[in-house]
């Protein structure tokens, strides 16, 4: 059926230069991407320009759709977790943790405290690896180089500890249905506490690269302006719509794996630039290393795993031991778990916004349907509305503000 | 285990002091078909033709942001296609979630992009992926799959592996 398939959509059919041939006043269509170095994947832009002003923006997308979801469909439960690591490859633990818990909610388990605390640990880790990786490329895509040796000097320490905690250093699947994967290794926490210590300088260091820098302000001020009402009615959420000022961050709002117990400022900002943007994820980083702080000092005691052996796979000396507990291994693995026929929708705050699970179970072991709702998705959409009568580097440095990752945009 | 689900208009009554429920009650006593409240979240079924009317009414009530827009392909029963559209306030800190039911006969619906512009994405991936058609969309063209793909790749009776 799909035997001859064009590779490459036409400009024209995406975007036709106004007004007619000929005219005088005629526009030109540039076509940028798929593959542009400021795009952070595939991502291809159709602009329309009039001379260096940028009129339209098209994103054409699905460069990179692999048909996750309905591969999900295919997997049993607890298979659909390293899929999630792919979409979002940048903050794997904040995707394994939002689909845990819509899982979770739908099967009406609970998780230890303790598997709680350390979730909330790495998904700060998480974030500040993604951040780190964002603020090195944003400055990139405008030209201080340098930044991105200093925020990968740290993020390779961050991979470092995901890599100890879960033996993988990007695609981590280190958080499971249930709880987690593993007890972290002995000293891990002392590592991490280590890094933390020093990441705000490290933070102050990267500020004193840029903040001051007379280029990087008059790139960045007043550039890509987004208003508060047009970031909600575009679907833009998480630093984007926080500098737009609306005071929104899931965390604090619709609390989640205890974030309820941790006390962290949410950053907003009234300018709706891309300065704003930066701004807010650096004062972001510093909020995460108040709370991977606090999940440090109050880390409870007790099982990383819940109490539901038909559910989470038992510990390899069990397995050794106990009878039931080889029986309920052979179980899930062959069988999978079956989950109560229903729909759960579970949002998360990650790095670039809200991103959603949306998991209805047809009470089978396989998942009926597994949605993502993906921030860049929808931020994606307020590009036109950031760029118009901007020029064209501008669109580099709006890309860049939205922090935009593509594999979770295509899935 | 789980208690046995409330109908329709035991979960209304239970939940009559909800935002979304009290102005989609006064707004129209028939939009809501059928209501659930299950895991703690409020499922409304709105019918086909209402939905645009349903979320201009919701959107009044407070419940300011879209979230998403998808579809669940319940092949073979019918009405085959559910359009879930999840929206949340940002004043109550609540989400509601809103489905309409899509014959396979005529897959279409009335798009929401008036009300909210953020669906134009989300409702030209479920064109995309499930085939249902948006009236009054502006811009109804695939995303994902390129423009000349055959088929719907998210319907269940389209194999996994694709066609070979």
């Amino acid at each position: 059926m799909a035997a001859d398939l064009p590779q490459f959509v036409e400009t024209s059919s995406l975007l036709t230069p106004r007004p007619e041939e000929g005219s005088r006043d005629r526009t030109m269509v540039l076509n940028m991407g798929p593959q542009h170095p400021s795009t952070h994947g595939v991502l291809r832009l159709v602009i329309e320009i009039d001379g260096e002003i940028v009129l339209k923006v098209v994103p054409d997308i699905g460069y990179l759709h692999t048909g996750i979801e309905k591969t999900c469909e295919a997997k049993f439960y607890q298979q659909v977790v390293p899929m999630t690591d792919r979409i979002d490859y940048l903050s794997p633990m904040t995707n394994n943790l939002c689909y845990c818990l819509a899982v979770e909610k739908l099967l009406q388990i609970e998780i230890p405290d303790r598997a709680q605390w350390i979730r909330v640990l790495f998904n700060e880790l998480t974030r500040l690896n993604s951040h780190l990786v964002w603020l090195g490329t944003h400055a990139m895509d405008i030209g201080a180089l340098t930044v991105f040796l200093y925020t990968f000097r740290e993020r390779e320490e961050i991979l470092r500890i995901f890599e100890a905690v879960s033996g993988q250093r990007m695609m981590t699947s280190y958080f499971r249905v249930g709880g987690l994967a593993l007890e972290p290794p002995l000293g891990l926490f002392d590592r991490i506490q280590k890094l933390i210590k020093i990441l705000p300088e490290k933070i102050d260091e990267y500020q004193n690269l840029l903040t001051g820098n007379p280029i990087w302000v008059s790139r960045l001020k007043g550039v890509g302006h987004l208003s508060a009402e047009d970031a909600i009615a575009l679907g833009v959420t998480g630093p984007p719509l926080r500098a737009s000022g609306v005071d929104w961050d899931l965390r604090r709002d619709m609390p989640y794996s205890s974030y309820e117990k941790f006390q962290f400022k949410v950053p907003i900002s009234n300018d709706c630039d891309v300065w704003a943007r930066y701004v807010i994820r650096l004062e972001e980083m510093r909020e995460s290393v108040k709370i991977c702080q606090q999940a440090l000092d109050g880390m409870p005691e007790g099982d990383i795993k819940a109490n539901a052996p038909k559910i989470v796979l038992p510990d390899r000396e069990k397995m050794k031991t106990q009878m039931e507990s080889l029986i309920y291994h052979f179980k899930i693995v062959t069988e999978g778990f079956t989950v109560p026929a229903g729909q759960v929708y579970q949002a998360v705050e990650s790095p670039r916004g809200e991103m959603g699970y949306y998991v209805v179970s047809d009470g089978t072991a396989k998942p009926y349907r597994v949605h993502m709702r993906n921030p860049s998705f929808a931020t994606l959409q307020a590009l036109q509305v950031m760029c118009e009568g901007r020029l064209i580097a501008d669109v580099v440095a709006v890309i860049g503000s939205i922090d935009i990752v593509l594999g979770e945009i295509d899935r | 285990m789980t208690p046995t689900p409330l109908d329709k208009d035991a979960v209304l009554q239970a939940h009559a002091q909800n935002r979304a429920i009290a102005s989609l009650l006064i707004a129209n006593p028939d939009a809501i078909t059928d209501a659930k409240f299950d895991r703690n979240e409020l499922t409304l079924t709105i019918g086909k033709d209402q939905i645009r009317a349903a979320a201009r009414t919701v959107q009044l009530a407070g419940y300011n942001f879209l979230e998403d827009v998808t579809c669940v392909d319940w092949y073979p029963s019918e009405p085959r296609f559910q359009i879930t559209y999840h929206i949340v306030s940002h004043s109550l800190k609540e989400r509601v979630r809103l489905i309409a039911f899509v014959d396979s006969v005529d897959p279409s619906i009335d798009s929401i992009t008036p009300v909210w512009p953020s669906a134009n994405f989300y409702e030209r991936e479920v064109w995309d992926l499930f085939g249902v058609r948006f009236h009054a969309h502006p811009n109804m063209r695939r995303i994902m799959m390129p423009d000349e793909w055959n088929g719907h790749p998210l319907r269940k009776d389209y194999p996994v592996e694709g066609y070979r």
